[in-house]
């Protein structure tokens, strides 16, 4: 018979409705804003006590609390918005002290039963939640040159150990030039080289009485290297990010040198910008004896300002990279200091170097890369140009009492706040090139509340037009339309949850727009009946060939945007992505609820009865 | 809705004439004045900040010139105690923060930061490039598309309609001012599926008519298929164009160029398939041998 589903189809319809409406139902229920309580070290843990400690001192700062509960992995407080969890944070760090650490953080208020089927509300983008978002690029030529410079030595010890004399070694553009005055020497060098080192590419060449042989690395090794030092500043960005107790934050590689830092509810920019894009370094070096000359010393002034100077070994003892572990604290005059200790390569070289040196002065030294960026007027177009340097300055100077080992302390620092952020970054690591940011947005949490708020009403007022219109214009199958409407926009909900996808403000106008389009399929089969009645087809006969004719229509028209969708997924950056995975989701649920809801519905209504007159 | 008889394709000279002088317009408007290209895409500093009182703008420049920012623009954004900075030139990682400091001149004024952005000129170069190559990417694989799924003139015709579409919106832009970012570009990207789907359906509808009707001429053909989906296209139109006026009104500053794209664009996207889409397949002189399969191919499918 015509216009009849089998029941299992209905079913089928029913099951595929329930799975929605349960995976979208979550999105009732906003996440709380609330602060992590967790502990790092072994010796404190969160407890019944911590919590108390944390809810008196909310209480005296007037701050109001919704619930705190220990949790598996310490301890959460729930707070009603997020001003008061951001006023809360650093009331509650300061009253459970330097053990714990408090990140903001965004809990879940899904019931159980839910939560345990997966179910859980769509994810939002930051200009939903507010936070900050960085794109940092990864200075991969500098990264290249420090290889460089690290062969460099290398090379000129090799020459030296086998005699072969040189006259210079210069670096300039990725490729280190070494000069000779002879020929020979330089075909002794090349073979020598070529033997030792054969990661590179050697070529030769003369300039008046001048022969140079010039290194460079081969394209495949400059690769592994770029790649090496984009992977080793993501390892760093992490442990840092994590360091700063920031809850889901998004530390990712985006193209070839480019990362990105997304960290939900962060406020303090300035903070979060000085430690994650920090390049601070610590050397230390010996100070230089009296009859050491030329080029294996360096003067170098003291970070405090008072012009004082010293001279020091070129040599490195070690670096920060042998830290293991790094934590602030006072000295017995109040003065700030970092107590470090080293791993076990670290150590060893340390009490090697020590141990012959008692007696001398050791030199803590600081550096840190920079840049600045400059916009040029070049061509008639703004370029920028970027010009890096570092700073050297030493921090302390102090006579070697007795061999060093693995732990010390360094002090000479001009604040606690450097004190602490020196212990994270050298806790963290250095980043093993120096990074730029190149992006940066920042959203306050009342604008994204506000731009939630926006999204939802327009929404709500959509929808009721778009209703309100189809119910006038076709009746009893305008009812149809607008039950699959809601399904529709239901069943997008769950996909949004289900794939964990990042609901944004375009996103929500992604919905909006949707809502506009989805009936569109309705509208198209609509007006097929209504042609086929109008050519005096009985109403059964009408319905049927009304969804039939449409159906590839409508295949085709949604096809063609969703490949269009498609493209600005893949072109799109952020917002704008959140924009295409909304309209693409749309344009599929529309397409299954526009037809399949709305035939199974007007099956049931009309289906299978003779003469009745159709209200569209 | 009764199927309409209006005779369209009588129509198309002055139809064609109000087209190409659109055109003509937009492209005049885009090579004189060109687009204000947004922060995303030209690269620079933006602070946007909330006061509780609404400042004087003139204060606000003073303010930031005497601390030395040159080069700034200010205005307000959305409400008078909204106020946005924008900076063409030079950045340092804290520049948000300082201008913030700044505006606040010693605690005086309450200002709370709303957002602030700032884009490298290398990523923003990076970005229009991208946005351009989407756009050219998404018309090329329509194009395919419609010429596998219809036939070549059908592809030619749509595809033509849809820059005639995102020419128009774009001129929209560029005369009347109005900034051009990330997420106008996304709207126009949306306006050209929307505008495609349109056109689909009158495509769709001619190639259906061209089988059934098989004496009829293509200029009466064309003609009818446009009346017969004349009210499906007004009536996705409208709800499309309600929601599209609720964002506008309801949706916020962020989206007030995005919502004022998909307008605009929605608008001549329906004009354009009703008028423009047809008339060029007339003036391409399609004929049923283009999308009918030939007797013989016909014969060679009923043999068992």
């Amino acid at each position: 018979m015509l216009n009849k589903y089998p029941l299992w189809k209905y079913l089928l319809i029913l099951l595929v409705l329930a799975l929605g409406l349960l995976y979208a139902f979550p999105n009732l229920y906003p996440d709380d804003p609330a602060l992590q309580l967790s502990t790092q070290k072994a010796t404190s843990v969160v407890d019944q006590q911590t919590l108390q400690k944390a809810e008196l001192a909310l209480s005296k700062a007037n701050i109001e609390l919704k619930e705190a509960e220990l949790t598996s992995a310490g301890g959460t407080l729930r707070f009603n918005n997020g001003e008061d969890q951001l006023a809360a944070k650093p009331v509650v760090a300061a009253a459970l002290g330097e053990d714990y650490v408090t990140a903001l953080n965004l809990v879940p208020t899904t019931p159980e039963w839910l939560a345990s089927l997966g179910a859980g509300p769509a994810k939002l983008g930051l200009d939903l939640r507010g936070g900050v978002h960085f794109l940092l690029e990864v200075d991969t030529p500098a990264a290249l040159k420090q290889r460089l410079e690290v062969s460099s030595s290398e090379m000129k010890a090799a020459l030296r150990k086998d005699r072969v004399r040189y006259r210079s070694v210069s670096i300039a553009d990725g490729v280190l030039s070494i000069r000779f005055l002879k020929e020979s020497d330089l075909a002794l060098a090349e073979d020598l080289l070529k033997g030792e080192f054969a990661e590179y590419r050697y070529s030769t060449r003369q300039e008046d009485t001048d022969y140079f042989l010039d290194v460079s690395f081969t394209e495949a090794e400059t690769k592994e290297i770029e790649s090496y030092a984009l992977q080793q500043n993501l390892t760093t960005l992490r442990n840092r990010v994590n360091e700063l107790g920031v809850a889901e934050p998004l530390v990712q590689r985006q193209g070839s040198n480019r990362i990105v830092v997304e960290l939900p509810g962060v406020q303090d920019t300035a903070a979060a910008k000085r430690i994650i894009g920090a390049t601070a370094n610590l050397e230390f070096h010996l100070e230089a004896g009296l009859d050491d000359q030329g080029a294996d010393v360096e003067t170098l002034s003291f970070r405090d300002g008072s012009g004082r100077t010293a001279r020091l070994e070129r040599d490195i003892i070690i670096t920060g990279d042998s830290v293991a572990d790094a934590s602030s604290s006072f000295d017995e005059n109040g003065q700030p200091q970092v107590n470090i200790s080293l791993d076990s390569k670290g150590g060893k070289q340390m009490t090697k170097v020590t141990r012959s040196a008692v007696g001398r002065n050791m030199a803590v030294v600081f550096i840190e890369h920079k840049s600045r960026s400059r916009f040029v007027e070049k061509d008639g177009k703004m370029e920028e140009v970027r010009r890096s340097y570092s700073e050297k300055g030493i921090i302390s100077l102090a006579t070697i009492q007795t061999t060093l080992g693995n732990s010390f302390r360094i002090t000479g620092l001009d604040s606690p706040r450097e004190s602490s952020e020196l212990a994270l970054l050298l806790r963290a690591g250095a980043l093993a090139a120096p990074i730029y940011f190149v992006e940066e947005r920042t959203i306050g949490p009342s604008l994204g509340a506000e731009n939630i708020q926006l999204g939802v009403t327009s929404a709500q007022i959509g929808l009721l037009v778009v209703m309100l219109f189809m119910l006038v214009y076709y009746k009893v199958f305008g009812i149809f339309a607008n039950v699959s409407l809601a399904l529709n926009i239901v069943l997008l909900m769950a996909c949004m949850s289900l794939m964990s996808a990042t609901l944004t403000l375009p996103g929500i106008a992604g919905i909006v727009l949707t809502m506009g389009m989805a009936v569109d399929a309705n509208v198209l089969i609509f007006s097929r009946i209504k042609e086929e009645l109008a050519n005096g087809v009985p109403s059964q006969q009408a319905i049927h060939s009304g969804f039939n004719r449409a159906f590839t229509t409508i295949f085709d028209a949604n096809i063609t945007t969703l490949l269009v969708a498609v493209i600005l997924f893949a072109v799109g950056t952020g917002p704008v992505k959140g924009f295409a995975v909304t309209l693409s989701l749309g344009i599929l649920t529309s397409m299954f609820t526009a037809i399949v809801v709305t035939r199974s519905q007007v099956n049931l209504v009309y289906g299978g009865r003779k003469n009745k007159k159709l209200y569209i | 809705m009764k199927v309409t008889t209006i005779p369209f394709m009588a129509m198309r000279k002055v139809v064609a004439c109000f087209s190409v002088a659109l055109i003509l317009i937009s492209l005049g408007s885009l090579a004189v004045k060109g687009l204000q290209f947004g922060l995303d895409f030209t690269g620079g500093t933006l602070v946007e900040v909330a006061y509780d009182q609404a400042p004087q703008l003139d204060d606000v420049r003073q303010l930031l010139a005497d601390n030395g920012y040159d080069d700034i623009v200010v205005q307000n954004f959305g409400s008078p105690t909204d106020v946005v900075v924008r900076m063409a030139n030079a950045y340092t990682p804290t520049l948000g923060d300082e201008v913030l400091d700044s505006l606040r001149n010693n605690g005086e004024v309450s200002v709370t930061l709303q957002r602030s952005e700032f884009v490298g000129a290398q990523v923003g170069e990076e970005l229009r490039e991208q946005g351009g190559l989407g756009m050219l990417l998404a018309l090329l694989i329509v194009m395919l598309y419609v010429a596998v799924r219809f036939q070549f003139k059908f592809s030619l015709a749509s595809v033509a309609a849809l820059a005639h579409d995102v020419i128009i919106t774009l001129g929209f832009f560029s005369l009347f001012d109005v900034e051009f970012d990330l997420t106008v570009l996304a709207a126009l990207l949306a306006v050209v599926g929307y505008s495609l789907n349109d056109t689909i359906v009158v495509c769709d509808r001619i190639r259906e008519n061209f089988r059934i009707m098989r004496e009829t001429e293509p200029y009466d053909l064309i003609n009818e298929s446009i009346n017969q989906t004349l009210g499906r296209t007004l009536i996705t139109s409208l709800t499309t164009l309600f929601v599209l006026v609720v964002l506008f009104l309801f949706g916020g500053e962020a989206i007030h160029n995005f919502s004022m794209a998909l307008l605009v664009g929605i608008v001549i996207g329906t004009y354009s398939s009703i008028f423009v889409a047809a008339n060029l397949l007339l003036a391409l002189n399609v004929t049923r041998e283009d999308l009918v399969p030939t007797p013989k191919e016909e014969l060679e499918d009923e043999l068992p």
